[in-house]
């Protein structure tokens, strides 16, 4: 692995996005400056990209464990992939109006699912437990002839929780359903092997795996009816029109190259370092707990929930210390809605507000976790200072004489 | 991250007044459903001239919910509690120098905490009918309530409507969208169709309309008019009729721009902004954008607003340029 370390801070939200690695930027770089060709050209100039971009394509495979390389298409972004995924699946089978996707899934997806909605389309969104889990029995029975596509996440951004998405597309199979899965948490920190599973569609974001932003990839099995969503010239086997991102494209290639070779550590040294992560700050900070379902999540994920605290306000002072992480808080999202993931499963908003996630890459050293472990509990303890609901070393319920506590009337 | 003020990161880093005072009389205890904040205020009221001798906060929110109830705290320390019940959100968003709209209710939660405990101390129940919807217009922070009612209340029909009696969608025009939604489902509830190219049920009251905000309609919106020193061609559908007017001499020529920039000018105050007439150079007039205006990033927008209107009551064509561009315009026309 590389020496180099990210400039400054402590980086700990690589499930935003990561830093591009430099061997990455190494390799796409002369594809801005001598090697400009349009692929589609009958120069040399333009067979030089041409080929450039058949070996990333190869790369990417290779990490998807796709069995061609003709079953890779690029795109611009993993949103535009779960797009292109789930309207092909309805324009390609117009008498099938149903969707089943899950409560968890990112915007790319529930947006789009919740706007085709107001198109008439059913959708079913999969409710999960208190750690995230699905109710396998209930999607069996939401399976029929009706349902166009399934798309469930192969992990969650916010707790890192697995979904068994091989076991889903076999009943999704079996029931003759397309199945796509949004694997941009998982692809790169966990081993995949699609040439194995019953999976139709993939979406991944270069982004997240070291590669830069605006370069995504949509695995498409041969065979799986498809329609495109851009049409217009006959770039991606006329799968995906518009001249290649040909610079990007390398340089996702060389990424999926590099996530390969170290996919190992994302098992080993990566989660060694999240659990020591977690295990430190658990055992300094009172009334915190992890959510999700930390026996089955993502490697480098660990998402903890402080009770009585907000999240913005946590990660503001955590930033002041040069520690970069994210919330599942309401106020840190544009939107000021809290986290659906968290209310899905049923976290009290006392402690869903004060979720915070901590995302690590392989570039994350053993003395930064030190530092965080030794950063948090302070920040937590100031900021409880603060809260309504917290009484000098514990929760203002709990504080004998003062029950019930803070009950303020909400608005 | 959003743009908080060094005011808002001071009094979050270094908050005033955190924790509860020490025996209070007068206790409020409020939160907010749509982000889950809550917070604390206990108050030390001097009984014999109810004057606020210490007051203390505590808040679980965010950090523009900390700042703004430090700096609550900080304001109504030493006022009556008849003078602090008349400290407005905006005052305490003034005292922050500013909020990014989609925080403005945190400072609103630290006014119905205000209002809580004057209540407590005066042995009254307080209850807050105020309801918060999803907030459908971020440059404007207007909400799905305030256009749901807005709507039903003036039987508004198009999206031009709701921009002029709300404010929605008059920015960047994102939420177009959101806005056709609320109109569609608000029409449907009383058996209207919703026509996105209806005309307006009755005539919109134009002189309601802050010109210079960016209420004008969506005719406006070509590219051209992006830049300051592009002549809105535009312009010139509203100008015709005015074709036949007689030329004005130069002074009355001026007397007009002046008249007409004077009239826009309580719009603005009213968002504590303000332009000012500098100089008129043939075409151009060239305005200094203040207060609240220099700096917003709709102060294009209302260029345009104030460039429209002195079209409309000249007669002809100008063009409203920021005074920074004066140097600008004249190489341009050398």
């Amino acid at each position: 692995m590389s020496s180099k370390q990210p400039p400054i801070g402590i980086y700990l939200d690589n499930n935003a996005t990561t830093m591009v690695a430099p061997e990455v930027v190494e390799a796409m770089l002369p594809y801005f400056s001598e090697q400009f060709g349009n692929a589609s050209s009958m120069h040399q100039f333009g067979d030089r990209v041409g080929r450039a971009i058949k070996t990333a394509r190869q790369q990417v495979q290779a990490l998807l464990g796709a069995e061609l390389d003709s079953e890779i298409v690029f795109t611009s972004c993993g949103t535009e992939s779960d797009s292109t995924a789930i309207l092909s699946a309805l324009k390609a089978q117009p008498e099938r109006r149903e969707i089943i996707t899950t409560v968890v899934e990112h915007p790319a997806v529930l947006s789009l699912c919740e706007h085709l909605e107001k198109d008439g389309y059913t959708v079913h969104r999969l409710k999960v437990d208190g750690q995230g889990r699905l109710d396998l029995a209930h999607y069996q029975s939401l399976l029929s002839e009706r349902v166009a596509i399934v798309s469930v996440m192969w992990a969650n951004n916010e707790t890192g929780t697995l979904f068994p998405v091989e076991a889903m597309a076999e009943m999704a199979h079996e029931a003759g359903v397309m199945f796509h899965t949004d694997a941009v948490q998982a692809v790169g920190k966990l081993p995949i092997d699609l040439k194995t599973t019953a999976i139709d569609m993939l979406s991944l974001s270069g982004h997240k795996l070291h590669a830069p932003k605006g370069i995504g990839v949509l695995y498409l099995r041969r065979g799986t009816r498809f329609r495109p969503l851009l049409r217009g010239g006959h770039q991606e086997r006329g799968r995906r029109a518009g001249t290649e991102n040909s610079a990007s494209i390398v340089a996702l290639g060389k990424a999926c190259e590099l996530a390969q070779a170290h996919i190992d550590e994302e098992r080993t040294q990566v989660a060694a370092l999240r659990d020591r992560l977690e295990q430190g700050i658990l055992a300094a900070v009172p009334n915190s707990f992890v959510t999700g379902d930390p026996s089955n999540r993502l490697p480098n994920t660990s998402n903890i929930a402080f009770e009585f605290i907000e999240g913005e306000a946590i990660l503001l002072l955590l930033n002041k210390l040069g520690i970069a992480a994210s919330s599942g808080s309401a106020c840190t999202s544009g939107s000021l809605e809290p986290s659906h993931v968290m209310r899905a499963m049923g976290i009290p908003f006392t402690a869903a507000h004060g979720t915070t996630r901590f995302s690590l890459s392989r570039y994350t050293t053993a003395e930064e976790i030190e530092r965080v472990i030794d950063a948090v509990p302070p920040v937590v303890a100031q900021l409880r200072k603060l809260s309504p609901y917290w009484d000098q070393d514990r929760p203002a319920t709990e504080t004998p004489g003062q029950s019930p506590g803070f009950q303020p009337a909400y608005a | 991250m959003w743009d908080y003020s060094d005011t808002v990161k001071e009094h979050f880093f270094n908050p005033r007044n955190a924790g509860a005072v020490a025996e209070p009389n007068a206790i409020g205890e409020v939160g907010s459903l749509s982000c889950g904040d809550a917070l604390r205020l206990t108050l030390k009221v001097d009984p014999q001239n109810e004057t606020i001798l210490d007051a203390g906060f505590q808040t679980f929110g965010c950090g523009s919910a900390i700042a703004s109830s430090s700096a609550l705290t900080e304001l109504i320390k030493g006022m009556t509690l008849d003078q602090a019940l008349k400290v407005s959100n905006q005052d305490i968003a003034d005292y922050l120098d500013g909020l990014p709209p989609e925080k403005m209710h945190c400072s609103v939660m630290g006014r119905e905490a205000l209002q809580s405990a004057v209540a407590n101390y005066r042995g009254e129940v307080w209850s807050d009918a105020h309801a918060e919807g999803a907030m459908i217009c971020k440059c404007f922070a207007v909400d799905e309530v305030l256009i749901e009612e807005t709507i039903r209340a003036n039987n508004l029909s198009s999206v031009e409507e709701v921009t002029h009696y709300t404010k929605a969608g008059g920015g960047c025009s994102a939420c177009h969208e959101g806005v056709e939604e609320v109109l569609a489902r608000v029409l449907a509830e009383q058996g209207r169709p919703f026509q996105p190219s209806a005309p307006p049920a009755k005539a919109p009251e134009r002189k309601r309309v802050a010109v210079g905000m960016p209420v004008m309609s969506t005719r406006l919106q070509t590219p051209e008019s992006a830049d300051p020193l592009q002549p809105v061609s535009t312009g010139a559908a509203s100008v015709t009729s005015a074709a036949a007017r007689p030329k004005l001499s130069n002074l009355a020529r001026i007397r007009r721009i002046e008249q007409t920039i004077e009239a826009i000018r309580p719009n603005l105050q009213r968002d504590h902004g303000d332009v000012e007439l500098i100089d008129i150079d043939g075409k151009n007039v060239f305005v200094k954008m203040v207060g609240a205006c220099s700096g917003c990033q709709l102060a294009s927008v209302t260029l345009e607003g104030i460039q429209t209107r002195l079209c409309e009551d000249l007669g002809e064509l100008v063009r409203v340029v920021p005074a920074q561009a004066m140097g600008r315009a004249a190489a341009q026309r050398a």
